[in-house]
């Protein structure tokens, strides 16, 4: 059995599966259940500064984009921080973490950014018995119009400045949390990495309207006939989310800082595809909101089978596993070739690859062969796009093959070229590098 | 309630139970399930469903507007191909045409539910009225059109909105054809056939004159003679007898009348059942007398086909549907003579058949099957009455691609023509392509230079 025990900068918990800040961690009520059911960690819904708590709307809060058969693949929401009492959320939180002394418990906060105001919650949270905080730099809707959540978190200097704050006024462990909706995730974190922050953990929401009333002309969810830009998550950002992590993952400036991965994590696997690509564990909200707690046991038992059956052992193991092979376009193998393949047993026959290719790409898949319906690659026209592998109903039916070295490439008449070359050297490049003379 | 005793018999069943049992066959999608089933089509290129359809319809295109909340689209989709496309919906053999080559058959076995999806979008537009086709300009011509069934409704319908004057000649005293009088009850149920019919109609233009018999009211000749073109749909007005002893008992009754009475009459406890059926024949006709005489409360219904299980002309889905509903199907019997007593039928005694030399022959084994009412199955005939010298093949009326015959300026389609695949949706497109047939031909013969261009 695979150990799947999580140590994140210090913070123990049985697995590495946190739910994320957000409605589903608001009150002990929903922890208390979602530790039942096997979760590993809570980061607590962030907590704002002392007295009248922040208010929601009372109208619809979330909106969502379906695939097939209604499956979320996409929410939207324009929920704030906690609407309850500071108090009662301490309270809660320091029972909750006296019941399960076993399970993270994080904090996630978000005050003014100014340094009385952190000097003032620190001691409170730290009082609970919480084994880290979380800095909220991400929320883009609401709080950020009053200098807070991703107004802080857009601005790399005011990051350094807070998490200094915070590492100065608490001994817990600072988790830094980014937004994504700027142009370089790596100046935050370098900012957060400056500061002193423990870990980052991204991404937050991002930016985004989901849909529009075709009816009342007014963006949803819609409130009192007007709607505002919400924050955006589940399945649908998990591979803007991905890059984020890989590019924090493999910059030389914050290479090895522990990353805690968030976006669309909705699966066993897409924990591990965020582990491997250097997050040290990973932070669910969507999939829960859209399944409930249970969906746990699952990412738990599928990671520890795909462990087991390929012999990793612990969370180490696959930690950071793909960042080596994550690299720029530029240094990319230009020589490797592979073309499509149909698979014609599993082929359905249905042409979705032959009139993808057909209107959209490389004029490279038959429709009908001797005056039959039959889909199949013609390697002289193939350029290996892979458009065919992703538009095909069934899986594994369309493969990309390699071609072997020496293996002439119908396309082009030439064989195949063992050695690595990519557009840094290449003659079509005017910036190609000299050759050493 | 109700009544098990032998002979033949109304009030069989208790009131309830006949519309329990004369509902719809395939229930209505509602509009969650409609996006369900929807979802699942693949949006296939060159699609082999659209292939299928006798009519083209394009079915990835109106399913695609089903998934998209555009219903009335969809419709609109299905009515450019086929206007009757609200009762090919519920009768069309799916699982031998579009939904048989569906490629989900080949990813999981279970096609796309394309005639329900085509139900649910026609049925929310002829609900809503929604009305897609209006008359060209008038063009002053006049055609003749003899049979209100799929084929000549279908040619009514494009050639009036081309801008001619259509009258429509029917021998029944209700248009609709084999729609309203040759549908098994569950599969046209609430009035549908005449309701589309009224659908069909509201374009204008269409005058439909019943209770006219072509060789009985009038000839083709003095269609001819009156109007610029004649299309001919008047389908096949003859059944084939068995020619055996006693087939004149009382108790012999033709398939077709019995499915008829049965869509016309008010209360189906009115329609008298046997408690003992046999019927002659292995096509859809016998399949449909064969249910609803299990559905009107018979208690032993058996079907005697002449030949295999895999030469019944009745779809796998429908003999399955027949088994489903407690109907015996036998096959490799012939019937060799009625039995009689009182002057009603009593039994029939069958023989066994087999082939020999690619030929079917009687082995001279026999067995007697107890029976108080006997339907014939056995197939309809073209009746020539009226079509003077109008060529024939093979007992039908002789058609080229176009759906013209050997007299100019008359077209015909549907079951009465030799290329017949005794199905509404193929009398549709062969009623709607004669009418194009025909647009061209006037167009022609009004501008020749512009024709020969």
């Amino acid at each position: 059995m695979a150990d799947l025990r999580n140590n994140f900068v210090g913070i123990k918990s049985p697995n590495p599966f946190w739910l994320a800040s957000a409605p589903p961690t608001d009150k002990a009520y929903n922890v208390e259940r979602a530790f039942k059911a096997g979760w590993g960690g809570v980061v607590w819904k962030t907590l704002g500064e002392e007295g009248p708590p922040v208010v929601n709307v009372n109208g619809p809060r979330y909106g969502a984009i379906w695939g097939a058969d209604r499956r979320l693949l996409g929410l939207n929401n324009i929920e704030l921080i906690t609407d309850r009492p500071l108090q009662v959320n301490l309270q809660e939180m320091k029972q909750v973490k006296m019941n399960w002394p076993d399970r993270a418990l994080i904090a996630s906060i978000m005050v003014p950014c100014e340094e009385a105001s952190w000097k003032a919650i620190l001691p409170l949270v730290e009082e609970t018995g919480a084994d880290g905080i979380e800095l909220n730099f991400g929320c883009p809707h609401g709080m950020s119009e009053r200098g807070m959540g991703s107004a802080v978190g857009q601005v790399p200097e005011y990051i350094e400045m807070v998490v200094r704050w915070c590492k100065q006024y608490t001994r817990m462990p600072v988790i830094t949390k980014l937004t994504p909706n700027i142009t370089d995730v790596r100046k935050p974190a370098r900012a957060a990495k400056a500061g002193g922050t423990d870990a980052v953990s991204l991404i937050n929401t991002i930016n985004s309207i989901v849909s529009v009333d075709l009816d009342s002309f007014a963006p949803q969810p819609t409130v009192g006939g007007k709607g505002s830009h919400g924050g955006y998550c589940g399945p649908a950002v998990k591979p803007i989310a991905l890059n984020m992590v890989a590019e924090i993952a493999r910059d030389p400036e914050t290479y090895g800082l522990p990353i805690s991965g968030i976006g669309g994590v909705t699966t066993w696997r897409d924990a591990a595809e965020f582990m491997t690509l250097g997050a040290g564990n990973v932070q669910v909200c969507t999939a829960a909101m859209t399944y409930g707690f249970k969906i746990v046991e699952e990412m738990i038992t599928g990671l520890s089978d795909w462990m087991d059956s390929k012999g990793h052992r612990t969370l180490e193991d696959i930690t950071g596993r793909a960042v080596p092979n994550v690299t720029d376009w530029q240094y990319l193998n230009l020589n490797y070739v592979a073309k499509a393949h149909i698979d014609q047993d599993a082929c359905i026959k249905c042409g979705r690859c032959h009139i993808a290719c057909e209107d959209t790409s490389h004029q490279a898949i038959t429709s009908i062969v001797d005056g039959v319906r039959h889909f199949e690659v013609m390697e002289d026209e193939c350029v290996g796009c892979n458009l065919c592998v992703n538009v095909c109903p069934v899986e594994n039916c369309i493969t990309m093959v390699g071609l072997e070295a020496g293996v002439v490439d119908q396309r082009t008449g030439k064989p195949v070229d063992p050695n690595y070359a990519n557009w840094t050297t290449h003659p079509n490049n005017p910036m190609a590098r000299q050759a050493a003379e | 309630m109700g009544t098990n005793v032998s002979g033949i018999h109304g009030g069989r069943l208790a009131p309830a139970d006949y519309e329990k049992n004369f509902s719809d066959l395939h229930p209505p999608l509602d509009h969650h399930e409609a996006l369900v089933a929807a979802d699942r089509c693949y949006f296939c290129y060159d699609a082999p469903c659209m292939t299928a359809c006798p009519t083209s319809i394009d079915i990835p295109m109106f399913i695609r507007q089903i998934s998209t909340g555009n219903p009335i689209g969809s419709a609109k989709t299905i009515f450019d191909q086929n206007i009757l496309g609200g009762m090919c919906a519920r009768v069309c053999p799916t699982e031998t045409l579009c939904e048989q080559v569906c490629v989900r058959n080949t990813a999981e076995e279970r096609p796309v539910e394309i005639g329900r999806l085509q139900r649910y979008a026609t049925d929310i537009a002829m609900e809503q009225n929604a009305q897609f086709y209006r008359r060209a300009e008038r063009t002053g011509r006049r055609i003749a059109v003899v049979g209100a069934g799929p084929a000549g409704l279908a040619c009514a319908h494009r050639l009036a909105m081309n801008g001619h004057d259509v009258i429509v000649f029917d021998a029944r005293v209700k248009p609709g054809g084999l729609n309203e009088y040759g549908i098994a009850t569950y599969k046209s149920t609430d009035d549908f056939a005449q309701r589309e019919v009224d659908y069909l109609l509201s374009i204008g233009g269409i005058e439909i004159r019943n209770g006219q018999k072509l060789g009985r009211d009038f000839t083709l000749g003095e269609l001819t003679e009156n109007f610029d073109a004649v299309f001919l749909g008047m389908g096949l007005a003859g059944v084939n007898a068995l020619k055996t002893e006693g087939e004149q008992l009382s108790g012999v009754e033709d398939a077709v009348d019995f499915i008829a009475a049965l869509r016309q009459v008010e209360n189906k406890a009115d329609i008298a059942i046997g408690r003992r059926i046999v019927v002659i024949g292995g096509g859809m006709t016998a399949i449909d007398a064969a249910i609803q005489s299990k559905l009107l409360g018979a208690e032993e219904v058996t079907i005697c086909y002449r030949r295999g299980k895999e030469h019944m002309n009745a779809s796998e889905f429908e003999q399955e549907l027949a088994t489903s509903k407690g109907v015996m199907i036998r096959h490799w019997l012939q019937p060799k003579r009625i039995i009689g007593k009182d002057g009603k039928v009593a039994g029939i005694e069958v023989e066994y058949t087999a082939m020999q030399d690619g030929r079917l022959v009687g082995t001279g084994e026999t067995g007697i099957l107890a029976a108080d009412q006997i339907f014939k199955a056995i197939g309809q005939t073209f009746d020539p009455a009226g079509v003077g010298n109008l060529r024939l093949e093979a007992g039908r009326i002789a058609i080229d691609a176009e759906g013209r015959t050997s007299m100019a300026r008359v077209w015909a389609g549907g079951d009465c023509v030799k290329a017949g695949e005794d199905l509404t949706v193929t009398s549709v497109a062969q009623g709607r392509d004669a009418a194009d047939s025909i647009n061209r031909a006037l167009a022609a013969a009004a501008n020749p230079t512009v024709a020969v261009a």
